[in-house]
């Protein structure tokens, strides 16, 4: 039982590094043993889901590793190992021989090893590993092609603003043991005292908006985009970017008990779902508005867990992961194929191959929110929980709801519009590439019903959630209608005409230069200057000062001693010249001398007495 | 056993230099990768030997000049054992690494074997002027390897270190005769003194002894702002020495907080812990920012050590508070300081010795000179990652286990200064993967000053050999802590028992 835990963990994790280390020696057979270890851990994760084990293992003073699969963490192992597979399966056709495939394939199963402890930790330090680690796995995929410096400047992009956002969870986890000793359980977070309790709620959220790419962090998801596409199939829509809604679904009873955090969300996650849609509007580069829509969708999640509707956002999460699974590794496809990823450049794209142009459209019009996909069903069971917060929490989620019907619809009226004349039809895409598109399709139909009772309610039951609200009937024909009338006024528009800020994504990455890099660099220079102009200097002339008074001493107070030394050796040798004066060896001289002597004497006798 | 441990490089340094000088160099090379190995050997049966809650063990103690109260006394409890253990790795890969060295290497060879016997000798010492002789002697053997093998700025270099940190050294001198005085009977055991706690109550006395003590050890870290000399220092001494100074030298002053002014001066330290704290900030932040600032790489791994002694630096005087925070914390802020003072070693050393390996193929530690030599050297690009994002402090490495636990143990005494604190491992993510990418990533670039060569080849075996245990090791501590931490909790409690007197 934990043994089957430990290797749902440890498999992925340990043949990732094995393969990553060994590089270009094992390129041969890396994908096929990725491919095997990512089925084993799709078994593994389904045996877990079912059965629910936990394991526990010292690792700090008071502070295990812990590992659980309860119900919410059934359901993102599931899918993410389910995902690795499928985009493993197309990587194995994506990736030509000329590639560096046992780096891609080891790193890949490191993600995902990592993303599985974060969603199976218990406590905050083992879920901050997996976490991190994540991070960095991911900095080394979106820099995969690390001769090209704007690659690399990306990865570097995405991994320290995802990192800076992760600074809140180390404050998470020091407030946490400040408030109460003991393991640090997610789920005993919610009995912290103030301030300890805010403390520890502040630090959650911005790490997950940080991860999740939501307000005002969304930018780093914009340059993620330089990573291979199955990259970002995996990491930027089914697995790194939603272990942030992850988080704050699991822990919903602290953001309602700090009485501030649950808002919070709610409102960050709406925004979110707004304005990233608008930018997906405005986007004319495929992965870019796929990304944008990214930002946007998880938006619906994180409003989820504000709004304590665990069903809806579980089922948000598993639905959306299908769908932008599908439409990246299709990106991927086309940009493979036809060599760009520009939408105007993709005219006629669905139609040159009628199979990924139908699986596609299957991916938009479940993302668009169109009945009866299941992203349409999925959307409106959380947005009944956002309904019994507030109404307006309620429209602004139905706005975000038609974005997206526009920038999915936006997607179609490109490719399926006839092929500029003279356009050159590309390479064909492999059959192999082919067959994990069909599957996320089908996922994406085949997740419907799990949106409605009975189903539902024993995804509920499964995921221990309680009173979660049922949306009404009007609430689901509410939404469809609209989609519907938003997809029909896209398909008329074309989506030609873009706007500068929006495309631009707010204009937040070159905010966050202004604002953070830029005066860092200043202030960094400035230290370095200190350090060399001042303390340094000091240094030397403290040094300098010794040698200064060491002259001084000798000059000064060497020549006073010396010369008082000297001073009185020349006295003595006067003197003795002196004394020889008298000796002129003649006897009548010696004479008066004594007798002028004698008199002295005398003389000096008589007076002292 | 712990003597035979300390002075047998000794020996066997004083035997090298006997050797008739036709001996081949091939022979001195193995006696001296042999000697560091049996020493590791020593360290590990010693390890295996200890009670890990037994306090003190393995103590010697013999009449030395038992007119001043001093005698050899030396033992192992969990503060100590691991750094000796991290000082015989260290040794040993730097005696790998220096297999290649051709310039005097019988000197070099010997003077290496010194410096080990006066780290060891360091660490087991419980006596506070057998502590002060190994200190002062440490100085002395590194100043001749830099001065002796160093870059062209050597002499310079090395002279700035011996000074300042001899003058460090004095204060710290003049803080143990204060010990020494203030004790009934006059001793500098500091068992002894531990026990007899002479100062407390004198208030104004402990302060100044507190001050010495202090000032001697910070130079030695060091923290900001006495930490000018290690970056030059670095910059010009040989792989193997910056990576010995770094490994263990800055350990011999992080230790001595630990060893000497925590359990020797709890009034006094509890009373001024706000002051460390502040210390460790500063050096945490300046350290960071300024290595971010650094063209240089070896410069700016030298930068970063003062960063990560910073870490130490706000445990330790977060730890001090006693009052609103609980034992756990505390423990684990302590903890972590010494898995950090052995993460350190082990992570910059390997960072130093691949800094060597990039000077001895391009003459230049200048980034900018430097492009895609991943393409290269695949194994160099690779390890010198690795070591990087252990450095910056990414779980699954031993620098996650020790920040991590600084971290949580300090917030609830000093929520400020570790919230400040935790900038520092933003600004090392910062600064390494700009230095990846210039160095690693990109077209490939290579220095082309004249009598340079060409190409850039990939490690040799030696040099492998020297950096991939202590990566190796990063990563063992990084996911299975416990062998280490068994041993340091123990003493970790010790240490706060002694300084909530």
């Amino acid at each position: 039982m934990s043994l089957l835990l430990w290797m749902l963990i440890a498999v992925p994790l340990a043949t990732g590094a094995l393969l990553a280390l060994a590089g270009r020696a094992v390129d041969r057979w890396a994908p096929g043993a990725a491919v095997t270890v990512a089925a084993v851990a799709l078994g593994l994760a389904i045996t877990a889901a079912v059965r629910g084990p936990a394991v526990e293992a010292p690792l700090l003073e008071g502070l295990p590793v812990r590992l659980a699969v309860d119900g919410l963490s059934g359901v993102l192992v599931v899918t993410v190992a389910a995902v690795t597979l499928a985009v493993l399966l197309f990587s194995l056709a994506e990736f030509g021989p000329e590639e560096a495939r046992a780096r891609f394939f080891g790193l890949m199963l490191i993600f995902a090893g990592s993303m599985l402890v974060t969603v199976t930790a218990v406590t905050l330090p083992t879920l901050l590993m997996g976490w991190e680690v994540m991070g960095a796995t991911s900095w080394a995929l979106i820099g995969y092609w690390w001769r090209e410096p704007a690659r690399t400047a990306a990865a570097d992009t995405a991994f320290l603003t995802t990192r800076t956002a992760d600074l809140g969870l180390y404050l998470a986890a020091g407030a946490a043991l400040a408030g109460a000793p003991g393991p640090l359980t997610l789920d005993g977070l919610a009995g912290l005292d103030e301030p300890w309790l805010s403390f520890v709620t502040a630090g959650l959220l911005i790490a997950t908006f940080g991860k999740s790419a939501q307000l005002p962090f969304s930018f780093w998801l914009s340059r993620a985009m330089q990573g291979p596409s199955p990259v970002s199939a995996l990491l930027h829509s089914a697995a790194m970017v939603v272990a942030g809604a992850y988080l704050l679904l699991r822990t919903a009873p602290l953001l309602d008990a700090s009485g501030w955090g649950a808002d919070t969300a709610a409102w960050v996650g709406a925004a979110t779902a707004v304005a990233l849609g608008l930018v997906a509007v405005a986007q004319t580069d495929l992965k870019q508005l796929l990304a944008a829509s990214t930002c946007a969708q998880i938006g619906f999640m994180v409003l989820a867990a504000g709004a304590a509707a665990t069903t809806g956002g579980a089922l948000q999460l598993m639905a959306h992961a299908a769908a932008k699974s599908l439409l990246f590794l299709v990106a991927g496809a086309w940009l493979t194929a036809w060599g760009t990823q520009q939408l105007p450049e993709l005219r006629g794209a669905a139609r040159a191959y009628r199979t990924v142009g139908v699986v596609c459209t299957v991916g938009a019009l479940s993302l668009a929110g169109l009945p009866p996909l299941s992203l349409w069903a999925a959307k409106d069971v959380l947005l009944a929980g956002a309904m019994e917060d507030s109404p307006w929490l309620y429209a602004t989620g139905l706005a975000a709801a038609v974005l997206s019907a526009v920038y999915s619809v936006k997607i179609l009226r490109f490719v399926w519009s006839p092929p500029e004349p003279g356009a050159t039809a590309g390479r064909r895409i492999p059959g192999g590439a082919v067959a994990p598109l069909v599957l996320f399709a089908l996922a994406c139909l085949a997740l419907t019903p799990v949106a409605f009772p009975p189903v539902r309610d024993a995804l509920t039951g499964y995921l221990g959630a309680e009173g979660q609200p049922d949306p009404k009937v009007w609430e689901f024909a509410l939404s469809g209608a609209l989609a519907l009338a938003a997809s029909a006024v896209t398909w008329a528009w074309g989506g030609t005409r873009t706007w500068g800020l929006a495309r631009e994504w707010l204009g937040l990455e070159r905010a966050a230069h202004v604002l953070l890099v830029a005066p860092t660099l200043r202030i960094a220079h400035a230290a370095a200057a200190f350090d060399d102009r001042v303390l340094d200097r000091a240094v030397d002339a403290s040094a300098q000062g010794a040698l200064a008074c060491a002259r001084w001493t000798n000059r000064f107070v060497e020549g006073a001693v010396d010369g008082a030394v000297e001073g009185v050796a020349t006295a003595a040798r006067r003197l003795g010249e002196r004394a020889r004066r008298p000796q002129t060896g003649q006897l009548h001289q010696y004479l008066a001398q004594a007798v002028a002597t004698f008199s002295v004497i005398a003389v000096v006798l008589v007076l002292v007495r | 056993m712990l003597t035979a441990l300390v002075f047998a490089p000794t020996a066997i340094a004083l035997l090298l230099l006997a050797l008739p000088s036709r001996i081949p160099v091939q022979a001195l090379r193995a006696v001296w990768v042999a000697t560091a190995a049996v020493e590791l050997g020593l360290v590990v049966a010693i390890w295996a030997g200890y009670e890990t809650t037994g306090g003190m063990q393995y103590e010697v103690r013999a009449r030395w000049i038992p007119s001043a109260g001093v005698s050899y006394h030396i033992g192992v409890d969990g503060l100590s054992l691991p750094l000796l253990a991290l000082t015989c790795v260290l040794f040993l890969a730097c005696a790998v690494y220096a297999l290649r060295e051709s310039r005097r290497f019988r000197e070099f060879a010997a003077l290496f074997l010194f410096l080990q016997t006066t780290c060891l000798g360091l660490f087991v010492s419980l006596d506070l002027i057998l502590f002060f002789v190994f200190f002062d002697l440490s100085i002395v053997a590194m100043y001749f390897i830099i001065a002796g093998w160093g870059h062209r700025d050597a002499k310079r270099a090395a002279l700035t270190f011996f000074l300042y940190t001899f003058i460090g050294s004095l204060a710290l001198l003049l803080g143990f005769i204060g010990l020494y005085l203030a004790a009934t009977p006059h001793t500098f055991d500091m068992v002894e003194l531990t026990r007899q706690n002479p100062l407390a109550g004198r208030s104004a006395y402990a302060a100044l002894v507190l001050l010495a003590v202090a000032i001697g050890l910070a130079v030695k870290t060091p923290t900001v702002p006495f930490h000018t000399w290690l970056p030059p220092a670095h910059t010009e001494a040989p792989a193997a020495g910056s990576a010995i100074l770094a490994g263990v030298l800055l350990k011999m002053g992080t230790y001595g907080f630990l060893r000497i002014a925590m359990p020797l001066l709890p009034d006094a330290w509890r009373r001024y812990a706000l002051v460390l704290v502040v210390i460790g900030v500063l050096s945490v932040l300046h350290g960071a920012l300024v290595a971010l600032a650094q063209t240089d790489f070896k410069r700016m791994v030298a930068y970063t050590s003062v960063n990560h002694m910073g870490y130490i630096i706000l445990a330790v005087g977060a730890a001090a508070a006693t009052a609103d925070t609980s034992a756990q914390a505390r423990s684990l802020a302590i903890t972590g300081s010494v898995t950090q003072m052995v993460s350190h070693g082990l992570i910059t050393g390997a960072l130093l010795l691949l800094a060597g390996v990039l000077y001895e193929r391009g003459r230049t530690y200048e980034m900018s000179a430097y492009g895609g030599l991943a393409a290269t050297a695949p194994v160099f690009a690779a390890l010198t990652g690795v070591a990087a994002f252990a450095s910056l402090g990414l779980p699954g490495f031993s620098g996650f286990i020790a920040e991590f636990q600084i971290f949580t143990g300090s917030l609830g005494p000093r929520p400020l200064a570790t919230a400040l604190a935790v900038l520092g491992i933003l600004l090392t993510a910062g600064l390494f993967l700009r230095a990846l990418r210039q160095i690693l990533m990109g077209p490939l670039r290579l220095p082309d000053a004249p009598g340079t060569p060409r190409a850039f080849p990939d490690l040799r075996a030696h040099e492998s050999a020297a950096v991939v245990p202590l990566l190796a090791l990063a990563v063992v501590l990084g996911i299975a802590p416990r062998f280490l931490l068994d041993l340091i909790e123990p003493a970790s409690r010790t240490v706060l028992e002694q300084l909530a007197r």
